[in-house]
């Protein structure tokens, strides 16, 4: 089950400067485990030590905060669409 | 009545319309509350006077006081307005990827601009200005992502009024900057309206303006509270410059393009109700008008044309 996952600017050192990879999963939790086993070290920036998902990073399921989903444990089905960008202030 | 004694008395009380053409059935409707109908043309207009007005009460602010604030231009327009009424100095800090308008207008009020690089967008204006908050200790910095009257001003005024208008209301969708109105609105409707659905849409810019140096500088605004809110959804800069134009073509509302952003998210949820065979009144904000957004392209040539021109440049 492949989703896409488009990757900040400021995380792409870890994807070798890729915009957008792929990884799997059945949860976000366990896709992000996946990303992390292709790409080193990612997982340490977008999870802090409480296991929790980082204050200032925002991750979109088809364009819906995960926070409001079921966070790392939000369920994927293939073809979804999962976007990580860091927290922006606006106004 | 429709007199009033300063331009700071017309605040508010702004019309709720209803969107014949683009609501999907008679059982599930769209209201949208035109916020460019505010003394300067943005719903920010309200944070600006509360801010300012408390400021005042608590005896920060007094006569020749110097005003600073980070701002991407909306609420330094509206600040500058109140603060040229009430004789005060304005600094705005900017950054430099904001529409031309934007700019012309500040300098029209003769606010002085101070103006802190693209990469990083509001982020940056917003570091930018505490600093110079700390060096500057006798410059007033109100600071609408963590003062609390930003979110009032909303809680006293644009939730009463769209309840007052829209009994029934079923959702409210507002737009994710500073979360002023969202925690506004939202607490009062929840409080009001129970069962009301609180929806933020937010701006997804261009690579540019994620540009941090790295995860940590990111910013969460001190007056956001995740608890009021029932969904948060990241709208694409193609996406709301679809809505922008639908909106002026179906219903000839001609507004800014994080209004656009905004109508997408309130389709999808009128779309939701409409696939759970529910009736919905769905309400959402139209922030601003189209004119300080003309010199973007976002509203000549295509879509693919008018997006790619928007690559960069912080719409919201």
């Amino acid at each position: 089950m492949a989703i896409e996952v488009r990757i900040p600017t400021i995380l792409r050192t870890y994807t070798g400067g890729e915009k957008t990879v792929e990884a799997k999963g059945d949860t976000l939790g366990a896709l992000i485990d996946d990303l992390d086993a292709r790409h080193d070290g990612i997982k340490g920036r977008l999870i802090g030590d409480d296991g929790k998902l980082n204050r200032f990073v925002n991750i979109y399921l088809n364009d819906e905060d995960v926070r409001f989903l079921g966070g790392l444990e939000t369920a994927l089905s293939d073809g979804d669409s999962v976007t990580i960008l860091p927290a922006v202030a606006g106004g | 009545m429709a007199r009033y004694d300063s331009l700071l008395d017309a605040l508010g009380n702004t019309p709720l319309v209803g969107l014949p053409n683009l609501s999907p059935s008679a059982d599930v409707r769209l209201w949208a509350k035109l916020e460019d109908r505010n003394p300067t043309g943005s719903i920010k207009d309200r944070p600006a006077f509360y801010m300012v007005e408390q400021a005042e009460k608590e005896g920060r602010l007094t006569p020749g006081c110097t005003v600073l604030e980070p701002t991407s231009g909306n609420t330094g327009i509206s600040l500058a307005m109140v603060c040229k009424l009430k004789g005060y100095r304005l600094i705005c800090v900017m950054p430099e990827n904001t529409s031309i308008e934007r700019r012309q207008l500040l300098e029209m009020y003769g606010v002085e601009i101070i103006s802190s690089p693209a990469a990083g967008g509001s982020n940056e204006a917003v570091a930018v200005a505490k600093r110079l908050a700390e060096e500057q200790p006798d410059w007033v910095m109100l600071y609408q992502y963590g003062n609390p009257a930003n979110a009032q001003a909303h809680y006293e005024t644009t939730g009463p009024e769209i309840l007052a208008d829209l009994p029934t209301i079923t959702h409210f969708v507002g737009g994710l900057g500073t979360s002023g109105t969202l925690m506004g609105v939202g607490r009062y409707l929840k409080e009001h309206a129970p069962g009301c659905r609180i929806v933020a849409a937010e701006p997804r810019y261009g690579d540019l303006v994620y540009g941090l140096r790295n995860v940590d500088e990111g910013f969460v605004p001190e007056l956001y509270d995740a608890s009021v809110l029932d969904t948060r959804y990241s709208v694409e800069s193609g996406d709301a410059l679809r809505r922008t134009r639908e909106l002026v073509e179906k219903e000839g509302i001609f507004a800014g393009i994080s209004t656009g952003a905004i109508l997408h998210a309130a389709i999808g949820q009128a779309e939701r109700a409409v696939r759970d065979g529910v009736r919905a009144d769905v309400a959402f904000t139209v922030c601003d008008g189209g004119w300080k957004y003309l010199s973007t392209g976002a509203y000549s040539g295509t879509l693919e044309q008018a997006t790619e021109r928007l690559e960069g440049q912080l719409w919201a």
